[in-house]
């Protein structure tokens, strides 16, 4: 735990990814211009595990795709490593939340898609491949295609797809929103259990707080659409992390609270694209 | 037990009764330039090598057929894929290409025929190769370039809709899955785009086929054909001999459900991941 916690100070110097001055604006098909995010300013530190959560439309997924290279920002910047982030890199991994699997791909073929790029030989991927599938428990669906898995293991094989690739950092679009409660949970624990392991930087986009508090080094709360940031909570209590802990609890309330302020200013709004 | 029974019969009872109405028809019309009796045509079906009406074997105008069909509906397979997938994945292509390909598609294979014969006349593959006599010109001589032309046109539009549609439809996350796990452009075509596409493509390629083949009566009209079994059944109506248009008829129902059969196999057994995946 000692160890962990002086090489976050360490590496505290320079992060890993930082967002500057970010925008990001659409044009709609009538030529109209929409804001998604406004003036976004993040440092992301090695090992952390970072939680992104907003009400739905806030641009949490648009930002965590510009930082996967797929959207250019408006203006500003996304910064790996002080290099820009302009285009998909394998050193930034990201989960998508459904269905990203290669359906005509088996189990295995899919964990080895990365490595396929990189032009590794067929034995290695195999090997390299099997030990992920491994991690995520489910070296005997290795042969098995997609559409044989429940949700939960085709998002278990989508993670060890994106960590056989070895990336630096690992995104993660709400991987586990199109799951059923009882699966998410069990599929949170074992999100830790690996990133216990190999402490890669995760960035886990979630509209559940209950989700983001059980996970999250450190969360990101953003508010609605134009998505600015705002307000970080850093979590310090103790993994495995009690959802009956009363602290818990009230963390929970209080960015309940601040999500809840979101939606009333919302409210207007929404009434006004009714009518 | 019975439930088997049921199921085996059932796709049976309909051409049975067919055969029997034709048979109870026949034999009360009595006039086999109007109607010949089954056993007639199921004896020319039977002898497929039999010489007729000094045109050759009913076999041997099939062949001839199917290798016009085939020359013309490979020239489309290997224009029409490479350019629907070109036009699936490529905006800016698509819009090159879209709007002057729209004025082509609903023109019937039929009107092209006296613009392909001012083009073509009677020329044939062998004109092409400068072959003017052997056994090879034999062959690539019934190969008339205005036949394989409209069946060209008849394949070429079906492949090229299904490859846009193919290409246009893959899922967007698997696109982004492989460019975020570090694929290149070649990568994305070989390995996500291709094999994505791949059953709607072969269902064109099944579909243009079929048309194909429907445009093998209507080209083997066309002055300059002196073999075929679109041919032999227009001459057999010349000289009355409905049994032999009726044989020829059937043989061309049965080579094309025949090749439609071989491509919905391979649909099923290559890509069951389709039907089966959301």
């Amino acid at each position: 735990m000692m160890g962990v916690k002086e090489k976050m100070t360490n590496s505290k110097l320079i992060p890993e990814i930082r967002i500057e001055n970010l925008y990001k604006t659409f044009v709609t098909n009538k030529g109209q211009e929409v804001a998604a995010l406004r003036d976004i300013n993040i440092d992301i530190y090695s090992n952390n595990f970072i939680c992104l959560v907003g009400p739905s439309g806030c641009g949490k997924s648009t930002l965590l795709r510009i930082v996967a290279g797929l959207e250019k920002a408006s203006s500003g910047n996304a910064i790996y490593k002080n290099k820009k982030i302009d285009s998909p890199s394998s050193k930034i991994g990201l989960v998508f939340q459904e269905y990203s699997l290669l359906p005509w791909r088996t189990v295995l073929e899919n964990v080895g898609l990365g490595l396929e790029f990189k032009k590794i030989s067929f034995n290695k991927i195999k090997k390299i491949a099997g030990e992920y599938l491994e991690l995520v428990g489910l070296s005997q669906f290795a042969g098995a295609y997609p559409y044989e898995l429940s949700g939960g293991m085709q998002q278990r094989v989508a993670i060890a797809r994106a960590l056989a690739n070895d990336p630096e950092v690992l995104l993660m679009d709400e991987p586990f929103g199109a799951l059923d409660a009882h699966t998410r949970i069990l599929l949170q624990k074992e999100l830790l259990r690996i990133w216990e392991k190999n402490r890669k930087t995760i960035v886990f986009v979630t509209h559940s707080v209950d989700e983001a508090i059980y996970l999250a080094d450190r969360i990101i709360v953003m508010s609605s659409r134009p998505g600015k940031i705002k307000q970080c909570i850093d979590i310090e209590m103790p993994r495995p992390r009690n959802r009956a802990n009363p602290l818990y609890g009230k963390m929970s309330e209080q960015i309940l609270d601040m999500l809840e302020e979101e939606s009333s200013l919302a409210t207007p709004l929404a009434e006004l694209a009714v009518n | 037990m019975k439930k088997i029974g049921i199921s085996f019969f059932l796709p049976i009872v309909i051409p049975v009764l067919f055969i029997i109405l034709w048979h109870e028809l026949a034999l009360s019309i009595d006039n086999k330039v109007i109607l010949p009796q089954v056993k007639d045509v199921l004896s020319l079906l039977l002898h497929p090598g039999q010489e007729l009406i000094s045109m050759g074997s009913l076999l041997s105008n099939v062949l001839v057929s199917l290798a016009r069909v085939l020359t013309g509906y490979l020239l489309a397979v290997i224009i029409a894929i490479p350019l629907g997938i070109l036009m699936g994945y490529y905006t800016k292509i698509f819009k090159l290409f879209n709007n002057f390909l729209g004025l082509f598609r609903p023109i019937p294979p039929l009107a092209w025929v006296p613009l392909v014969l001012a083009w073509f006349g009677v020329s044939s593959m062998a004109t092409l190769c400068a072959l003017e006599k052997g056994q090879l010109y034999i062959y690539l001589n019934n190969l008339k370039l205005s036949m394989v032309f409209i069946i060209f046109i008849g394949s070429f539009f079906p492949v090229l809709t299904s490859s846009i549609y193919g290409v246009t439809t893959v899922r967007k996350t698997l696109l982004d899955s492989a460019q975020v796990l570090g694929a290149n452009q070649l990568d994305i075509f070989r390995k996500v785009l291709l094999p994505a596409a791949a059953p709607s493509v072969v269902n064109g390629m099944r579909i243009g086929l079929g048309v194909g083949w429907m445009c093998l009566v209507s080209a083997e009209m066309l002055p300059g054909s002196i073999s075929g079994v679109g041919y032999l059944i227009t001459h057999a109506y010349t000289l009355a001999r409905t049994d032999i248009v009726i044989a020829g008829m059937i043989s061309i129902g049965a080579v094309g459900a025949a090749l439609d059969y071989l491509f919905r196999n391979l649909e099923e057994k290559r890509f069951k991941w389709q039907y089966l995946s959301r």
